[in-house]
């Protein structure tokens, strides 16, 4: 019963990780229906962010690169990753994609591979090919709960990803601009023809998107210390099963499936069969789509001829 | 119908057109060396999760190849060493092998430290009829790919069983866990080694579960590992890992020791666990504060080129160039068959990881292995095993580990 | 026997022919570094054929498959099975000659084919799935089954898990490369050009077009993705029995990529678009290593470069270097209209 509790709450730490990741994925599929492969790596950036971030911060602060754990200090850093993938994300978009939009669909897809492998080696050799250890944050400490042990990091990780899921909900369905957001989700042209600006809400939801990417990339820094420029590529097609999972383009569906793969990962390992817990997400993703190709919360579409 | 006669003839064309016109830059600085410069291939993992393996034996490597050009190289003629990364990963070790071979005609190939990159190398290199020199990789499958591949160090029977030794013996513990990484020869290996040896003394693998290397999320695992409450967890993995097992260890609310081998070894193990390492303990090459003259003067010379103190792998890294140039200096020339001959009969070289005598299966005879323990941030000498200091061992090193695993420092 | 097939297999026989006369001829040629040019040059057929065989499933049948290297590892550890647990010990027993010589080239031949088939039964498994989805599910799924493939063959301690297959046979060579080569052209030449090209074009423009004109478009796409994964397979074989060594972490889907990355560049549905793209990336990848030299980096740029080439490329022509024409269409007048 103990390992059962402990299994169920480290899968829901990475959990949460992967549902971060999965809202972007999901946001700009969505819209566009491309697969943003970039995505994942907009995340890496992030949590590299971080780690300079960190090191920028505790000099302006207190005069040393030694990292010194606070709330303030924390925040900074989750603001400056924010704003730093933000940007990234604007620029992907505005370079990379936008001057595609007409082109096949296939040239937007390709362009995504590309632009993920410029992020990686680019992330090479910028950051440096070697892992690194990102710093902590904020104190740890061990809670202790029905026998089961939880870091506080964990608890931070939980409420953190809870907290922008939620604001993400509302701008998706209580703000004018998610409105024209699900506008152009839903028929782009006629959005256009409506008088929406559609090149300017996919700007700011590609924006949105790699935010919650730099958060998801902080807060795994916080949890899984080591970072790498290569870490994006299998938590990022993770996360986007997760996406398939809900059902694409919708937002809470992205964090339950980030939640469920993270779950069913996680006693996975805890299992004898730990060493095919990378094929887990793949086999999900296969069996939901063979039988419910929407995912779970996803609405069913008829091919229209 | 012409196109299926054109695009043959366009391969062809384009291919010969390939190879009559090479680019130019792509032999550039690594192309074929100056006549007069004998060059040496050095298989290394600079970047990865095992970068400190390869930056650390280069640095050795490279302060041995100062000291023997200072001297006039190898019969009069500059020694120059080319370095390839692995990028701890097998299939560019193979990668790597084959381009210090086929582009660089290195004479001899040292490296790798893991052992799945030295699997992967080689065949390539025993192929070739180029000799290798592992200085660092401890799987006995290493030497067994062929006759042209060597080791200066110790192997995994030898390690398992003195680890076990003293997990049984010396520290009294009788439940074991086993965490191993499946991505990794050495790994697997040391873990059976271990398995075998710490049964017959009586203890007990409670659990035996594995992970895979690059993997960042052990605590499924160990969560495991925690209900069955071992004693202590027998983890021979990579550094870059067992720093994050470690940490999610403690997490979890684990406090038994964890044990490894010596692929712990490395400057950024206590740098990734920190304090979640105190009180475990691995085996190693060598101990930095070894009184004996030859790893005085190593430890001295290292630092005054680097600055920093070097790590086992940068001890093997140095006696595996000197090893490789005093076989090149007695050897008629520098074929492969010929060289290979004459590092087969290599008897009695004094390295600063002890002596080496190259047995009939190309491993070295009696190596001397120590176990350190992680103490306030420190590695502190716990035990040594030298099989050479009891005569009776000078033929079965596996064997007679048992017999002479000595505490040495009595201060538990 | 028909017409065509008498003169493709004459020219096989014919290609073959001259391709051992080059092997000879490669073999002893005294140019320094003469080894590093012939792996290029190998490198460089290997891909062609992956290059080739993706095109026939993402090309001509429109089917968007991302789990190419999935296919690969079957092939390379099928045949890599073949011959080191079974032909290797078996050629060990026997005295060395011309006889023995020509039994491992028999041999090797066979464990390519055998190595093909099981890729090709591999997929005949995902091709199904296909039935049901498309566009970028399908592209999806085929990623996840090629991640299956290769965590399933992680987890086989026989063949080495996740620690790689060392010592595999040297077998492969030029000669059995550029065979391959050319029996991948001619094969997806003839392909296009028969009724069952017909078929994949008309379910690549619209599927549901095709159905109802009566095409039974389940069968050709499984059918594209039978052939292009038998391809495949061969391709893996090759490549485990030149490198002599395998491991999984060596089909992970980045491979794929690179194999979509070569269709798409030279033009999807192009054979000698995707035979060019081949050649040039990887002349380019491989010639791109100076740069690393030349700055004195720590990192090798060239992924960095090649990234941002494929997304200039994207940019400046999306239909990729020959559009879906061949090469031999800008050659020829043209005749009336686009081919």
């Amino acid at each position: 019963m103990d390992s059962f509790l402990q299994n169920l709450i480290n899968g829901i730490g990475i959990g949460s990780i992967y549902a971060l990741i999965a809202l972007g994925y999901t946001m700009v599929y969505g819209i566009l229906k491309l697969i943003n492969f970039a995505h994942s790596d907009v995340f890496m950036v992030g949590a590299f962010m971080g780690y300079y971030g960190a090191r920028i911060f505790s000099k302006l602060m207190h005069g040393s690169e030694v990292v010194e754990p606070g709330w303030p200090l924390f925040t900074l850093v989750l603001l400056f990753s924010v704003a730093c993938c933000g940007l990234l994300g604007y620029l992907n978009e505005r370079i990379a994609y936008r001057p595609l939009r007409n082109a096949p669909r296939i040239a937007s897809l390709i362009t995504a591979i590309g632009l993920s492998f410029l992020l990686e080696y680019g992330g090479q050799m910028v950051f440096g090919p070697d892992p690194k250890f990102f710093p902590q944050l904020l104190e740890k400490h061990q809670l202790q709960f029905l026998g089961t042990s939880i870091t506080s990091h964990t608890v931070i990780v939980l409420v953190v990803a809870l907290i922008f899921m939620g604001i993400l909900q509302y701008i998706v369905y209580g703000t004018k601009f998610g409105r024209a957001m699900r506008a152009v989700s839903h028929n782009f042209e006629t959005a256009a023809l409506m008088g929406i600006p559609t090149d300017r809400v996919i700007s700011i939801t590609f924006v949105i998107g790699s935010m919650l990417a730099a958060v998801g990339g902080v807060l795994y820094g916080l949890s899984y210390s080591k970072i790498e420029p290569l870490m994006g590529i299998m938590l990022g097609l993770k996360a986007f099963v997760a996406a398939v999972l809900g059902g694409i383009g919708n937002v809470p569906g992205a964090v339950i499936g980030g939640l469920v793969i993270g779950i069913v990962e996680s006693f996975a390992g805890a299992s004898p069969l730990s060493t095919y817990k990378d094929a887990i997400a793949f086999v999900i993703l296969i069996l939901i789509l063979l039988f419910r190709p929407s995912g779970i919360f996803g609405k069913y579409q008829a091919e229209k001829v | 119908m012409k196109i299926d006669r054109i695009i043959p003839a366009v391969i062809a064309a384009s291919s010969i057109l390939l190879f009559g016109c090479p680019p130019k830059e792509t032999t550039g600085a690594g192309g074929a060396p100056a006549a007069d410069e004998i060059a040496i291939g050095h298989l290394a993992s600079m970047t990865g999760g095992q970068a400190t393996f390869g930056q650390q034996t280069d640095q050795g490597i490279k302060l041995a190849l100062e000291e023997i050009n200072a001297k006039g190289g190898v019969k009069g003629r500059k020694v120059r060493v080319i370095t390839e990364d692995t990028q701890s990963k097998q299939e560019e070790a193979a990668n790597a092998a084959s381009k210090l071979i086929s582009r660089d005609n290195v004479t001899a190939i040292l490296g790798e430290i893991a052992s799945s990159n030295s699997l992967a190398a080689g065949p390539i290199a025993q192929l070739a009829k180029i000799p290798m020199i592992s200085p660092g990789s401890t799987n006995p499958a290493v030497t067994e790919k062929g006759d042209y591949i060597f080791r200066i160090c110790f192997i995994d029977p030898y390690q398992g069983e003195a680890l076990a030794n003293y997990v049984a013996n010396t520290m009294k513990l009788k439940r074991a866990a086993i965490l191993r990484d499946v991505r990794s020869d050495y790994s697997m290996g040391l873990s059976d080694y271990f398995k075998n040896t710490f049964e017959k003394l009586g203890g007990k693998i409670v659990v035996d579960s594995s992970y895979s290397q690059g993997d960042s999320d052990f605590k499924s695992q160990l969560t495991t590992i925690k209900g069955a409450k071992p004693e202590v967890i027998f983890v021979p993995g990579y550094y870059t890992e067992i720093g994050q097992i470690a940490v999610q260890a403690r997490d979890l609310g684990i406090t038994v020791p964890l044990v490894g081998g010596d692929g712990w070894e490395s400057p950024k193990l206590i740098e990734i666990g920190g304090k979640s390492l105190e009180g475990s303990f691995y085996s190693n090459h060598y101990h930095v504060d070894d009184p004996s003259p030859a790893v005085r003067d190593f430890v001295v010379a290292y630092q005054k080129k680097y600055g920093t103190t070097p790590d086992a792998m940068a001890a093997l890294g140095y006696d595996s160039m000197k090893f490789l140039a005093a076989a090149m200096e007695r050897a008629p020339s520098l074929d492969g068959p010929a060289l290979r001959d004459e590092i087969a009969k290599s008897a009695g070289f004094q390295g600063v990881t002890g002596t080496i005598t190259l047995g009939p299966d190309r491993n070295p005879l009696n190596k001397k292995l120590v176990v350190l323990e992680i103490k306030d941030g420190k590695l502190v000498l716990r035990a040594t095993v030298d099989p050479a200091a009891d005569a009776a061992a000078v033929t079965a090193p596996v064997e007679t580990a048992t017999a002479v695993a000595t505490e040495t420092a009595a201060t538990k | 026997m028909r017409n065509w097939l008498v003169r493709d297999l004459a020219g096989i026989a014919v290609i073959s022919a001259v391709l051992v006369g080059i092997s000879y001829f490669l073999g002893w040629i005294p140019i320094p570094g003469m080894a590093y040019y012939n792996r290029v040059i190998v490198t460089i057929g290997i891909n062609i054929i992956l290059a080739v065989s993706l095109n026939i499933i993402n090309g001509h049948a429109g089917q968007f498959s991302m789990g190419h290297a999935g296919f690969m590892a079957v092939g390379a550890y099928t045949s890599a099975y073949l011959t080191y647990f079974h032909f290797q010990p078996f050629l060990a027993t026997l005295a060395e000659g011309p006889g023995r010589f020509a039994l491992q080239q028999a041999l090797f031949l066979g464990a390519l084919l055998a190595g093909g088939a099981a890729a090709g039964i591999a997929g005949w498994v995902v091709g199904l799935p296909s039935l049901r989805l498309r566009g970028d599910y399908l592209a999806i799924v085929t990623l996840g089954f090629g991640e299956i493939i290769r965590v399933l063959i992680l987890n086989i301690d026989k063949i080495g898990g996740a620690r790689g297959l060392s010592g595999v046979p040297a077998f492969a060579n030029f000669f059995w490369v550029y065979f391959f080569v050319c029996i991948v052209i001619i094969v997806s030449w003839r392909l296009v050009r028969s009724q069952v090209g017909r078929a994949f074009l008309a379910v690549r423009e619209d599927e549901i077009a095709a159905e109802a004109m009566g095409v039974n478009t389940t069968h050709y796409k499984v059918q594209a993705f039978v052939i292009g994964s038998f391809f495949a397979g061969i391709a893996g074989g090759l490549l485990g029995h030149y490198l002599v060594y395998l491991n999984p972490g060596m089909f992970q889907f980045t491979k794929s990529f690179e194999a979509i990355v070569m269709v798409v560049l030279g033009g999807m549905g192009s054979i000698s678009g995707s035979v060019l793209a081949a050649v040039i990336l990887t002349v380019a990848l491989e010639g791109l290593r100076f740069v690393k030299e030349a700055f004195g980096l720590t990192s090798d740029p060239r992924m960095v470069i090649y990234a941002i080439v494929l997304i200039l490329l994207m940019r400046l022509r999306p239909q990729g270097l020959l559009g879906n024409r061949e090469l031999g269409d800008f050659f020829r007048r043209r005749k009336g209209g686009d081919r």
